[in-house]
């Protein structure tokens, strides 16, 4: 592949002990704060540092590379999935971590009253 | 209900201190994640997209008042104050850390509660009628075979690795309300010339390829149950694929062989099995079946329920509702909707699990059951605490007047919480809910049901509108099947044709529920039975034919 055509990466993983999504710094730590990710671009470079990232079985589970996008906020997840990994579940806006990127608003719109939002199980 | 005696505090003790030391050595690195993970699957524990998720069962859908309040403990104390009911009767914790879950399974174990083989490929909780021991039309109370069954499937060493995982369920009335025929063995409890005994069906599943279980026996004597049972499993143990994880549970090798070699195969293992089964397992489900002894009803005035219908039409709209005939005249089994329009389907945070644990002692004889359509049951409610337990529940939020209609949807957590998801479930079935709340009262019985991948968790394929999320190029995509159903009329439901985008699914659920309301003869019809009446078509026109609103094809 060549380097023109290689989607930029983040290394990223479970953490062991909470379980909760991380990513792999520059500085070589596990950041919560995707923005705070290291961005890659060489798919060599990707490769040694999720070589990097499995070494440390002690401390993550799952050590993957997914695809994101630059932006100048920082690395942007490309697909739904990580985007979710990224922000917390939907229905429980009170457990996100990061707010929805603005760029991608929800197509299911889940309309609420106050009165409904005491109602249903929160 | 079964009491845990010595042998069971001292077996799940010892499963649990295993389990802490398994934790331990995980944690301070003697142990790869390779190695952990089979152990932590074996104990309930997934990782999941956002955190570790602890999956509880609760054997056979019962649950004394007890353990339900340590549910909500363990909802309060180790996790982020709710719990997640599944349609498998099981509660799913979504937040725990690693280290906690021992001290979790400690404090459930002190309640006889655990997560043995809640996952993994294994003898899974074994599911029964909701309504079990309390409905006007049982033949038997299921309970004590499912007890039978779970204290022989717990550990049994001969059942530990199967091919892929393994599902019973067990109902003692003919209309079927634990989906038997969707599971590897569904047993229905049946009498024949006095004799009580099952029906047992094989092959069942939903998942990628679902199938509607086929009759193994049509009469099985009572006390052949655990030996055949057995020699089912070792059938399949051996027969069972183990090349491709897709075509390894037991429909498959069902489907693959034919009902005929596979029948063989059990009817081959089945002496030699039968007589090591020397009687004990009976002399056991005798003294189970003492424990399921119905609680002492007292008598009820069911002049007082007609009598709170005729002046409060809330208190009306919920008994004709989430009300189901009791046994006994003067009580009711009654429904607790865990689908308040626009909140997550099967979701209970802590407060109502224990409300609902003190609505139980107060009103119910201490009793629960959680149904494999997320909802929690009061089984025994005498007709004359109706109204008191109605004004108590509308302060908890667990009034909803909504059970079997449109926004009771079954669904399952999809992408915002599970890691094999392809779309997410949880919202649709909010936004539907909330779109079909004003209507669904004239709408009538409509059982729709989400999933989130294809492996079908949310039991679409037997939904009356069936939900499937997918993910193509990168976005929501969600295909519909009608026609489902779960009963003892299980079909499995049909596709429409192209799926569509998050944003068209609910109008798209929208109009197929104003065709049904077009096409029914009259009320009575429900929306099933105009579906076997006049067929796909026009629900597919309903569907398809809208100007500005082709589906993206899927």
């Amino acid at each position: 592949m060549s380097r023109r055509s290689f989607a930029p990466k983040v290394v990223t993983a479970n953490h062991l002990l909470e379980g909760d999504v991380v990513y792999l710094s520059a500085a070589d730590e596990w950041v919560r704060d995707l923005s705070m990710a290291e961005l890659i671009d060489d798919e060599a470079h990707a490769q040694l540092r999720l070589l990097d990232a499995e070494k440390q079985r002690n401390v993550v589970v799952g050590a993957y590379l997914a695809d994101m996008a630059p932006t100048g906020a920082g690395p942007v997840p490309v697909h739904f999935r990580e985007a979710f990994r990224a922000s917390g579940p939907s229905n429980r806006p009170e457990h996100r971590r990061a707010p929805p990127a603005p760029a991608t608003p929800d197509p299911i719109v889940v309309p609420r009253s106050d009165a409904r939002q005491t109602e249903g199980a929160l | 209900m079964y009491q845990y005696d010595d042998f069971d505090r001292a077996f799940l003790d010892e499963r649990n201190r295993q389990f802490r030391a398994q934790v331990e050595r995980r944690v301070d690195g003697a142990l790869t994640e390779d190695e952990f993970k089979p152990l932590r699957l074996m104990n309930g524990v997934y990782l999941q997209l956002h955190a570790y998720m602890l999956r509880v069962a609760i054997p056979y859908g019962t649950l004394r008042s007890d353990q339900m309040r340590a549910l909500a403990d363990l909802a309060e104390r180790w996790d982020r104050g709710y719990g997640h009911f599944t349609t498998r009767q099981n509660i799913q914790y979504n937040w725990p850390r690693l280290a906690d879950i021992p001290d979790m399974l400690d404090h459930l174990a002190t309640v006889g509660l655990h997560a043995i083989q809640t996952s993994g490929n294994t003898i899974r909780n074994v599911t029964a009628d909701h309504f079990s021991g309390a409905a006007a039309d049982e033949i038997a109370d299921p309970r004590p075979v499912a007890e039978l069954l779970r204290q022989w499937s717990t550990d049994h060493p001969e059942f530990q690795f199967l091919p892929r995982k393994f599902k019973i369920a067990i109902t003692g009335s003919p209309n079927d309300r634990a989906v038997t025929r969707s599971h590897d063995i569904g047993l229905r409890m049946i009498e024949r010339g006095g004799e009580a005994g099952f029906e047992v069906l094989v092959g069942g599943g939903l998942g990628r390829t679902p199938l509607i279980g086929q009759v193994l026996r049509d009469f099985l004597p009572r006390a052949d149950l655990l030996p055949y049972v057995e020699s089912i499993l070792a059938a399949y143990n051996a027969a069972g694929r183990r090349d491709n994880k897709y075509k390894a549970r037991l429909k498959i090798t069902v489907l693959e062989g034919g009902l005929d070699e596979f029948r063989d195969a059990v009817e081959a293992e089945f002496p030699a099995r039968r007589a090591a089964f020397t009687g004990v397992d009976q002399a056991l489900l005798a003294d189970i079946t003492d424990f399921f002894a119905p609680p002492a009803f007292r008598d009820a005035d069911e002049g007082l329920l007609d009598a709170a219908r005729a002046v409060d039409p809330v208190f009306r709209a919920w008994t004709d509702t989430n009300l189901h005939p009791h046994r006994r005249a003067d009580h009711a089994i009654v429904t607790l909707s865990l689908k308040a329009h626009g909140a997550t389907p099967g979701d209970a945070t802590a407060e109502q699990m224990r409300a609902m644990a003190d609505l139980a002692d107060a009103y119910g004889y201490g009793e629960l059951r959680i149904s494999h359509e997320q909802n929690v049951i009061l089984p025994h409610v005498p007709k004359d605490a109706l109204p008191a337990l109605h004004r108590e529940l509308k302060a908890q939020g667990l009034a909803t007047a909504n059970v079997g209609l449109a926004s009771d949807i079954i669904a399952c957590p999809g992408m915002d919480y599970c890691a094999l998801a392809t779309a997410r479930s949880i919202p649709v079935a909010q936004a539907i809910a909330l779109a079909l709340e004003e209507r669904e009262a004239e709408v009538g019985q409509l059982k729709i049901k989400i999933s989130g991948c294809i492996n079908a968790c949310g039991h679409h394929h037997v939904g009356h509108i069936g939900i499937l999320g997918l993910d193509r190029a990168g976005v929501e995509n969600y295909q519909i099947t009608l026609g489902g159903d779960g009963t003892e009329r299980a079909a499995i439901g049909e596709r429409t044709g192209p799926g569509f985008p998050a944003d068209r699914i609910v109008p798209a659920i929208e109009r197929l529920v104003d065709a049904y309301l077009d096409l029914r003869e009259d009320a009575d019809e429900p929306f099933i039975d105009t579906y076997r009446r006049v067929g796909m078509d026009p629900f597919k026109a309903a569907l398809y034919d809208q100007a500005g609103d082709t589906a993206h094809a899927a």
